[in-house]
């Protein structure tokens, strides 16, 4: 395990509230989706978050809101994270037109462009090419904005991993890299899928600066991300940052996680980076036992809120199928 | 009237490129060869020189990435023109079209738009072999939320970019490899901008409507000639879109000739002339005075020696041969 | 002696332009060495000999543009007794033009023939034909392929046979009994309107000498081109009224009134008058008039009009009162158009008029309608040119 770097984030209670805030408000979250989604509300593919709160949270305080988010599938709490909201995000897993993706897309497809959140995309390793896109067009209009590309450590294995990782590098594209890895792509150990389970030496083969860390830690995740889209805005080219995980729940809702142990699971669990951050807070005077239970009881409000807006909202009318395939034009004529 | 000029295609491809990166500096070339080598088959030649690297762009050998960098680019506010060497290295990058650029639009609930143009060489006929002489055009007009064009004429290779690129959704160019060396008349100043959703009538007649795009459009015309020798008037249809597809022209001729041949260089099975003949089917089946032709390659991965790669694929015999069937003469 | 050939330097080169000779006639070549430079689409290109020996002609001047396979040097050998086996490589011959095999369809597009019952293959526009023709396809002999066609179809409209005499004694005395039946049961109304068609006439005077003359029109053909548009607005003028219905009907059906030889009217109809044009209409009206006069009129001429246009324009006779032909509902008289005074913004003018009447079935329809039909009637030969 890394050690945490010299941390430059000034921990005020405010600061720190803020992050056990939206930690647990993803925790709540997720778990509200596991039950309904045994209710049969929410159906499909459900990939929950559940232990890895701490990544969404630290990379996105690194992050403007000109700045532009590019996730994967398991993108629930990089969507709450980033600030989109929470009535919208569970109306969309629903498939309510009131959703983040008019219900379009449901629980993989989260899509905010007002938020810069390029979803939401459901092929492992498909959205890295897009987010060296995104990052290209900044450079060539001359935009100084960083474009973060979160994916798990199975997209490693991908071939688009290592032509987007080469591209942005030979091209010095300002393109912050999260890999979370969780040690699991679906059901295949890293061990099992990779010659080389180092993912920062996969990165510096293509001369990209990487770095681990405690991805249990929002603190050192916050703070290493900092560091590192500051050099990516500084025009040093992309960075890599790889933060070691673990997803307390299986893969997607119908996993009987036949390929790892209950014991494994259960070890990292005392690595919750909720009550780890909570204790250590309280630990170091900057939070009382009784706040958490305020924090706590904001977040079944706003769950609660958004439960009753996602009942609620209206279902896409069947007439308007065919819509959005295409972007409609407003003139036919072609323009000269 | 403008005063017409003869160019080659490759030429008329090259001015629409030149003239798309002068007109809008969104614009910019992406893909394999496209700089230093002046473009596999030279369409981009000496652009490099003039609009310099970053609107010029060499890319490695990742299709996948350099498309789906292509998509990203366009959802952050540039007109990307990739070009992918051929049709047959487009596999390599089909995740990032029909995953990604077909769908974010549908998937983000209307918010994005894909305004990207992706151009690439496709056919058979320079004995090149089975996995350099492909026409999958029908894979792509498979897709909803992607546009597909043919462009057979040097005048539409020359004004079908312009309004690719303005379109702010994806747009595919098949260009037929066989077509680059082909002379054709293009107005003085190019016809810029001609619309990309309109089949065009190559050639009127009474007899029997012929259906066709891309490479195989000549060998179409060149079987009118013969049959015109022997009194049957031909209607040669250049569909010059595959998605969508111009049903309405195609249609008015059908009810008009009342016999249709479809001549399509993809393999027979599951083509674009069955999707076409089934709405043929669908459309007009009281006018058929025949069922539909189809002149399409043989079920067979295309040969390398030039006798056997000729009979894999349409040729104007069989297209008279297939034109006499129908008139049943 | 060797020929050098340009030599194919990718799949889609055709030619080359030549534009620098490396080496001259006399020097000394070795394998590899470069002999020239030529121009290609991609640019310029070093070609390189693969032979030894001495450089004997120059075939090929620089800027000459030469297509792949074409000789542009010789070589001799240093030995000249050199075999045939180390000549250049000569570019194969194209190969002989083979006749495409046509690939057969993997599946049959129909089950093998002994399996099939015997039944005449139709196809759909022919059967469509048929029905609009009112042929019995059973009756129609199947053409190439057992296929019965649009061809078959055409050729199987029924022609009234040749037999001028006795066949017009029938017609009309059916005639006759039709007259008797259309003044017995029709209850006709009279709706006329006098016209002013100086405009009309100025107009086809100026259009018929720009004519030569077997193009030209007779003044009947622009009155049924404007009666056959101002139908389309009225149809209850237009069809059949039989069994107590009326049916309108999709087409007019024209029938034009006609004098036979010995006396006598027929009107035979010029189905779908609507959609030609008044070179179309001219020419049908004059085929008709000479089947008339030849007595070769076919059954569904007789039978499928919609409504009848008599013209008496030659006659004397300002005006006519005719008689509906049934199943009809209506039947369109115009007298002779003459100079006639004419009142024009106050003072009296001479123009060429013609007074036009419809008679109308007043089961189906009323004067009003009859009104309308000359209103627009008259509209359309105010613009003579519009027709």
């Amino acid at each position: 395990m890394t050690k945490p770097h010299t941390s430059k984030v000034h921990l005020s209670s405010r600061h720190a509230i803020e992050l056990l805030g939206q930690m647990i408000l993803i925790r709540r979250f997720e778990e509200t989706c596991a039950e309904l989604y045994g209710a049969e509300k929410i159906r499909g593919f459900l990939h929950l978050y559940i232990g890895e709160e701490a990544n969404a949270v630290g990379v996105m305080q690194a992050l403007t809101p000109d700045d532009a988010v590019v996730a994967t599938y398991r993108e629930h709490g990089h969507a709450l994270a980033r600030g989109l909201p929470v009535r919208e995000v569970m109306a969309e897993m629903y498939g309510k037109a009131s959703g983040s993706s008019r219900g379009r897309g449901g629980s993989m497809h989260i899509f905010d462009v007002n938020r810069r959140f390029y979803g939401g995309n459901a092929i492992v390793g498909g959205a890295l090419p897009l987010a060296v896109g995104l990052a290209l067009a900044d450079k060539m209009q001359g935009r100084n904005r960083v474009t973060c590309c979160i994916f798990g450590e199975g997209a490693a294995a991908e071939g688009e991993f290592h032509e987007s990782l080469n591209l942005a590098a030979l091209w010095k594209l300002p393109v912050l890299f999260v890999c979370e890895n969780n040690r699991y792509a679906m059901g295949t150990a890293i061990e099992r899928s990779e010659s080389v389970i180092d993912m920062c030496v996969h990165a510096q083969s293509y001369g990209i600066p990487a770095e681990a860390v405690d991805g249990m830690d929002v603190v050192a995740v916050e703070v290493a991300a900092r560091r590192m889209a500051e050099e990516v805005r500084a025009g040093g080219g992309p960075r890599f940052l790889e933060d070691k995980t673990y997803r307390f729940r299986a893969h997607s809702m119908f996993d009987p996680e036949l390929y790892r142990s209950k014991a494994e699971v259960e070890e990292w669990k005392k690595r919750d980076p909720i009550p780890r951050f909570a204790r250590w807070l309280q630990d170091a005077g900057l939070l009382h036992e009784a706040d958490v239970a305020v924090v706590e009881k904001d977040v079944a409000r706003v769950i609660e809120e958004a439960v009753a807006f996602a009942e609620a909202a209206p279902w896409e009318p069947v007439e308007d199928l065919l819509r959005d395939v295409y972007t409609p034009r407003t003139d036919t004529a072609v323009r000269r | 009237m403008t005063l017409m000029r003869k160019i080659t295609y490759r030429e008329a491809v090259r001015e629409a490129l030149k003239e798309a990166l002068e007109r809008d500096e969104r614009v910019f070339l992406m893909g394999e060869d496209v700089g230093r080598y002046g473009g596999a088959y030279a369409c981009s030649k000496g652009l490099l020189q003039e609009f310099g690297e970053q609107r010029i762009r060499d890319t490695p050998l990742s299709e996948s990435g350099f498309v789906g960098a292509g998509i990203g680019a366009a959802l952050g506010g540039m007109r990307p023109v990739i070009e992918i060497m051929t049709v047959n290295f487009s596999l390599l990058a089909l995740d990032q079209i029909v995953n990604n650029a077909a769908t974010l639009r549908h998937m983000s609930g209307g918010q994005l738009s894909v305004p990207i143009v992706i151009r690439m060489a496709t056919g058979a006929g320079r004995q090149l072999a089975a996995q350099h002489s492909h026409s999958l055009e029908c894979w792509f007009a498979h897709i909803p939320g992607i546009k597909v064009l043919a462009p057979a004429t040097v005048a539409d290779a020359r004004g079908m970019l312009w309004t690719a690129i303005l379109d702010p959704d994806p747009v595919v160019i098949f260009e037929h490899a066989t077509l680059y060396n082909e002379e054709g008349e293009v107005g003085a100043e190019g016809d810029l901008g001609v619309d990309i959703e309109c089949a065009a009538v190559r050639r009127a007649g009474r007899d029997a409507t012929i259906i066709t795009y891309g490479g195989s459009l000549k060998k179409s015309l060149a079987a009118t000639e013969q049959l015109a020798s022997d009194g049957i008037d031909c209607e040669v249809i250049d569909l010059r879109a595959l998605r969508p597809l111009d049903d309405k022209a195609i249609m008015a001729s059908v009810v008009k000739t009342h016999r249709a041949v479809i001549v399509d260089e993809g393999w027979r099975s599951g083509s674009l002339s069955a999707e076409i003949s089934a709405r043929i089917m669908e459309q007009a089946l009281y006018d058929l005075d025949a069922p539909v032709a189809r002149v399409c390659s043989a079920e067979v991965p295309i040969p390398y020696p030039r006798h056997l790669e000729i009979a894999a694929t349409p040729q104007p015999e069989a297209i008279v041969g297939a034109v006499r069937g129908v008139m049943r003469k | 002696m060797i020929e050098f050939r340009m030599p194919s330097l990718g799949a889609d080169m055709e030619a080359a332009t030549l534009v620098e000779w490396v080496k001259k006639p006399g020097d000394r070549l070795k394998r590899g060495d470069v002999i020239a430079v030529v121009e290609t689409q991609k640019g310029a290109i070093e070609i390189e000999v693969f032979n030894d020996g001495v450089l004997d002609e120059i075939l090929t001047n620089i800027g000459e543009k030469v297509p792949v396979g074409r000789a542009i040097a010789t070589i001799r050998g240093m030995d000249e007794a050199l075999g045939p086996a180390l000549r250049a490589a000569v570019p194969v011959a194209a190969p002989e033009k083979i006749a495409p095999v046509t690939a057969p369809p993997e599946e049959a597009a129909r089950p093998p023939p002994e399996t099939r019952v015997v039944q005449a293959q139709i196809t759909p526009a022919a059967r469509r034909r048929a029905q609009e023709l009112g042929v019995d396809l059973a009756a129609v002999k199947p053409g190439l392929g057992g296929v019965v066609g649009l061809d078959q179809v055409e050729a199987a409209r029924p022609v009234t046979k040749e037999r001028p005499g006795i066949l017009f004694d029938e017609m009309r005395n059916a005639i006759a009994a039709a007259m008797a039946r259309s003044h017995r049961e029709i209850p006709h109304y009279y709706v006329a309107s006098t016209i002013d068609v100086s405009r009309l006439m100025d107009w086809l005077e100026a259009e018929n000498s720009r004519r030569s003359v077997p193009a030209r029109l007779i003044c009947a053909v622009p009155l049924m081109r404007a009666a056959a548009l101002a139908l389309k607005e009225t149809p209850e003028l237009n069809g059949h009224y039989e069994e107590g219905r009326f049916e309108p009907a999709g087409r007019v059906n024209m029938g034009v009134a006609v004098a036979m030889r010995g006396g006598g009217l027929i009107a035979p109809a010029i189905l779908e008058a609507e959609i030609l044009d008044m070179d179309e209409l001219m020419e049908r009206l004059r085929d008709l008039v000479a089947r008339v006069r030849g007595g070769r009129l076919r059954s569904s001429e007789l039978s499928q009009g919609t409504v009848t246009f008599s013209n008496l324009g030659e006659e004397t006779a300002d005006s006519v009162l005719p008689l509906i032909y049934p199943p009809q509902v209506a039947i369109i008289g115009c007298g002779q158009i003459a100079e006639r005074p004419w009142a024009d913004h106050g003072a009296v003018v001479v123009r060429r008029t013609l007074t036009v009447s419809v008679a109308g079935d007043h089961r189906v329809s009323d004067g009003r309608r009859a009104a309308q039909f000359l209103t627009h009637f008259q509209q359309l030969l105010h613009n003579p040119e519009k027709l």
